[in-house]
């Protein structure tokens, strides 16, 4: 299956580990992974701050680069979400039909990584190995915009020696919401200590989530705090192997460092 | 905003006028406003959904109730009994053939003296309300005042309808409930409710209850939550709700 | 919409000083939590709860697409019922309206029904102004009365109150109002209870004119059906002689037997029960009493122009968006600075009052409002909780986002998102731009300047890493080489 890569522009700047990690993770699992290297952002930070039209014409270029691929996978809910649930309503404010035609092509066709492994490929024991002690934070555009219900926990419950602790709260948003982080800050601050307070009672070493937007707000807290708790994203968990369990993120990778947002812990 | 526009409001014109002319001519000029707010509102609405597409109702939810809120009768009362118990009533089920003797009962334990009975209660359970020992049957004829109801130790009824799934029992002024007041006033409430009555959900009680009646939909006592969110019963209403289910 | 909110800061300064208030978050915090789950349990009881919200959106819908037609219907009904009907375009109409219907009794106070639209027009100032005293009888509604507070939930205006503060208030302020609290007055949820129901009592029994609200008006039967648990509206609505209820045009459902949704709907969303302890609908002049019924537009038609924003206009009041809300939870009702708190209210308050946006500057005079109103529509991290729970499955945060797009934006804000736009526009300015981070990186402080300070006050930054994903990728050929 000929699948492109769509980063996200958050992980493409910041978080180039998980690029690598989804790369290593769909090339294990038989997939041809491409990247087209003409994306750029999907326009959800510009559509959720209120500049639809910036958005529209992000949209427009992800339909004109997505095209003709079987599948797009992206390490990122929020994004997916945007695409899935957020173009249709641009492409029917927009004017002209050809936009709406691409989005209708595309969209369906753009899936967040674990909707991916499970819905797409199939499968659910991807063949990793992480004996560590994780918390899942299963992020809002996950939960209630795509509804991927339990296909992260079952991902993570086929990984070989990882202890999946429940996170109590889970399902409550941990106060990042793009640009309400500085917009609210005193309301974010006060979501996400209470996220913080509510993994610090897991005891486990490692919160993981399939987005690095809510990662990068949770895990800058944590390490402000010098809680001792890593944050990794989903990618990389199902990544690590036995044989190259640093989190996937390759011997070829240079000098990546992974979900920078985490923990000194995590280096 | 409000405070701003309140302020055109003609109040200085009431010293030149008697307070009734200035009064009359008020509410003539407020139904003047009224009609051309009227057409006003119209049009705006018109105007605000020229062109909308109609929207279908599809009503593919439960119209007739199936079990465990459904099913036989004998399986409504049950589940009726249950819920109107949840909210704390007191409930009893008994063969109709004991009604009275059940409430000169329920009467007598509560010490319920003089207990106001609707009109068309029937004639053995209004018997029965004055049947234990200083026990008296207060009829509402001629209408007695909000302050003589206030005085009373309860009220005895019928019902137009029970809900299983909710617990609900619903009054429709009709005989033997009287009107809405007496169910109210007094702190206690007696209400009879024949099986035949219960249906099982929601739309089956709207489906046979007459809208053009004043009805009262009763889920147990009296109660508030605006204390921490915080259940209690007892406010306004009758603190005390006792349900008696007549097989 | 009511003045009581007059002149109050924009969202985030209102939510930062109330996240300090740790009575505050703990009042809200155990309440919210409470009712949530309660909600839960009684709406997954339910087998066809979906089906009944589907079909709860779907009548809304359809009575917003012919209102017209329904409120001509609902008038004739309700008239032919013996009622009288007055039609309100704005909060000071309606108020006039009122003012007017109670001074033609003689009276000179009222009770009243916890309502919120009379809230939204400020109609007890108003009444004030005419020489007219407004008693709130609702538990809650007494407590924010008594306490010269705002309301600050839909449901349960006083939340933000706990019991020994009630009982502070009850024995300072009581007297003043009527009857005393008693004495020794406890803290004891049923003894505040008891108090408030010693305390309204013989207002009850001798009150004369009654105004309430409705939670719905059947347009077929000319029926009005209001929703309650202590008894306070049944009280109001049976005892006195002369009954004037007060509501929004947008409360109307086509047909009786719309009921059998929204009554199923409504007692599981709201307070979490399977059905309220008392509802009670009435047609026309019931019993004999004197009914008086005043439809009340102020800004609702505007709402409903709009193709995305009239979906506000399905609400029917449950605050379930409340009960969910983490940024309500925290930031309190009061932050919103309208009777419309939590997410439905960041909404609808902006688009009622027709404020907070970029043309409305033009068009209206500066209001005191403005700054707030255009800060509602970003008082939300778009999680989604609030549309989940809806039972008339409002969007919210479709909303939120179309309304944003109406708002001014600040000129900084308004600079980078267009440079984002520009260096998005191309991937090799995006390259470019990363590289230049790269090399930055070591530079960075840990604390950010401007507006981005608000980021590094409570958490760190992420490390910059010296390569890019795209260019890991060009440089390794997709990690092959």
């Amino acid at each position: 299956m000929r699948v492109a890569l769509f980063i996200t522009c958050v992980n493409d700047t910041l978080f180039p580990g998980t690029g690598r990690a989804v790369v290593t993770l769909l090339r294990r699992l038989g997939c041809e992974v491409a990247f087209p290297e003409a994306q750029t952002c999907c326009g959800q930070m510009h559509l959720n701050t209120g500049y639809p039209q910036e958005a529209t014409r992000l949209a427009r270029h992800f339909t004109d680069v997505f095209a003709g691929y079987d599948a797009v996978v992206t390490p990122s809910g929020s994004c997916a979400a945007m695409v899935r649930e957020q173009y249709p309503r641009l492409a029917r404010a927009a004017p002209g039909p050809s936009f709406a035609d691409a989005v209708a092509e595309t969209a369906p066709k753009v899936h967040d990584l674990p909707e991916f492994l499970v819905d797409v490929l199939g499968v659910t024991d991807v063949g990793a190995s992480f004996p560590h002690r994780v918390a899942y934070h299963p992020t809002c555009h996950s939960l209630r915009g795509l509804r991927l219900g339990d296909r992260p926990a079952r991902l993570l419950g086929g990984v070989r020696g990882l202890e999946l602790v429940p996170l109590p709260g889970a399902e409550e948003c941990c106060g990042f919401g793009g640009t309400f982080a500085v917009k609210n800050p005193a309301v974010s601050a006060a979501m996400c200590a209470d996220k913080v307070h509510n993994v610090m009672a897991t005891g486990a070493e490692v919160l993981c989530a399939a987005d690095n937007s809510c990662l990068m707000h949770i895990g800058g807290t944590l390490r402000r705090q010098r809680a001792g708790v890593r944050v990794m994203h989903l990618a990389e968990i199902l990544a690590a192997t036995e044989d190259d369990p640093g989190t996937g993120r390759g011997a070829k990778a240079g000098t990546g460092s992974g979900t920078g947002a985490g923990t000194g812990a995590a280096r | 905003m409000t405070r701003s526009q309140g302020s055109r409001v003609p109040q200085g014109s009431q010293t030149s006028q008697s307070s009734q002319e200035v009064q009359d001519s008020q509410n003539s000029q407020d139904s003047q406003n009224s009609q051309g707010s009227r057409d006003r509102i119209l049009a705006r609405i018109r105007a605000a959904v020229a062109g909308a597409p109609e929207v279908p109702v599809t009503r593919s939810y439960r119209h007739r109730v199936p079990p465990p809120a459904g099913g036989t009768p004998g399986e409504a009362v049950e589940l009726f009994a249950e819920r109107v118990a949840d909210y704390r009533a007191v409930v009893h089920v008994v063969e109709s053939a004991r009604a009275a003797e059940v409430i000169s009962g329920a009467l007598a334990r509560r010490g319920a003296r003089r207990v106001v009975v609707p009109g068309g209660l029937p004639e053995e359970w209004a018997r029965a309300v004055g049947a234990h020992p200083g026990g008296e049957a207060v009829p509402d004829d001629p209408p007695l005042s909000a302050a003589e109801l206030d005085a009373l130790d309860g009220v005895v009824t019928g019902c137009a309808a029970g809900i299983a799934e909710t617990g609900t029992i619903v009054l429709d002024a009709g005989p033997g409930q009287g009107r809405r007041a007496l169910t109210l006033v007094p702190d206690y409430h007696l209400c009879l409710v024949r099986a035949g009555q219960i249906v099982p959900g929601v739309p089956e009680a709207i489906a046979a209850l007459d809208p053009l009646r004043p009805l009262t939909w009763i889920s147990g006592p009296s109660a508030t939550s605006d204390i921490e969110l915080d259940r209690v019963e007892g406010v306004h209403g009758p603190r005390t709700l006792e349900v008696v289910i007549l097989r | 919409m009511s003045g009581v909110f007059l002149g109050m800061p924009a969202f985030p300064e209102n939510a930062a000083a109330a996240v300090q208030d740790s009575q505050l978050r703990f009042n809200l915090r155990r309440a919210t939590r409470t009712i949530r789950g309660k909600r839960a349990a009684v709406a997954g009881e339910l087998p066809d709860w979906a089906a009944l919200r589907d079909a709860g959106k779907q009548i809304k819908d359809h009575t917003l697409r012919n209102l017209d037609r329904y409120l001509l219907q609902l008038e004739e009904a309700v008239t032919r019922a013996g009622g009288r009907v007055h039609w309100a375009a704005d909060a000071a109409e309606a108020n006039r309206i009122v003012a007017g219907l109670v001074e033609a009794t003689g009276e000179t106070s009222v009770v009243k029904v916890k309502s919120m639209a009379t809230q939204e027009i400020g109609l007890n100032e108003a009444l004030a102004e005419r020489g007219i005293t407004a008693y709130e009888t609702d538990l809650a509604e007494l407590i924010v009365q008594l306490g010269d507070d705002w309301p600050s939930h839909i449901l349960v205006p006083a939340i933000h109150r706990n019991r020994s503060e009630i009982r502070e208030i009850f024995r300072e302020r009581m007297g003043e109002w009527g009857r005393p609290a008693p004495e020794g007055l406890t803290d004891d949820p049923r003894a505040l209870a008891e108090a408030a129901r010693l305390h309204l009592r013989e207002r009850f029994l001798a009150s004369e004119v009654a105004i309430s609200g409705a939670n719905f008006m059947i347009a077929e039967t000319g029926t009005l059906v209001v929703l309650e648990s202590e008894g306070n509206g049944r009280m109001c609505l049976t005892l006195p002689r002369t009954l004037i209820s007060v509501v929004g045009i947008e409360k109307l459902l086509p047909t009786w037997r719309d009921l059998e949704v929204f009554l199923q709907l409504l007692p599981r969303s709201s307070t979490g029960e399977r059905m309220n302890p008392y509802t009670s609908t009435w047609t026309g002049a019931a019993e004999g009493q004197e009914f008086h019924l005043v439809l009340l537009d102020n800004g609702r038609t505007a709402v409903l122009a709009d193709e995305v924003g009239r979906q506000a206009l399905r609400c029917i009041r449950c605050s379930a968006c409340l009960n969910v809300c983490p940024v309500y939870e925290r930031a309190g009702g009061h932050a919103y600075g309208s009777v419309y708190p939590g997410p439905i209210g960041a909404i609808l308050t902006p688009q009622l009052r027709r404020s907070g946006t970029v043309a409305s500057r033009d068009r209206l005079p500066p209001s005191a409002t403005r700054d707030l109103d255009a800060s509602l529509p970003y008082a939300s991290s778009l999680c989604g909780a609030c549309f989940e729970v809806c039972p008339v499955a409002i969007d919210i945060p479709e909303v939120l986002v179309h309304l944003r797009a109406q708002a001014p934006h600040p000129r900084a804000e308004r600079l980078g998102m267009r440079a984002a736009g520009w260096v998005f526009d191309r991937p090799v300015r995006l390259a470019r731009a990363q590289r230049l981070g790269g090399r930055l990186r070591r530079f960075l402080p840990r604390r950010l300047p401007g507006p981005l300070s608000a980021w590094t006050d409570t958490r760190d930054i992420p490390d910059i890493p010296a390569e890019s994903f795209r260019d890991w990728w060009g440089r390794t050929g997709g990690g092959t080489r």
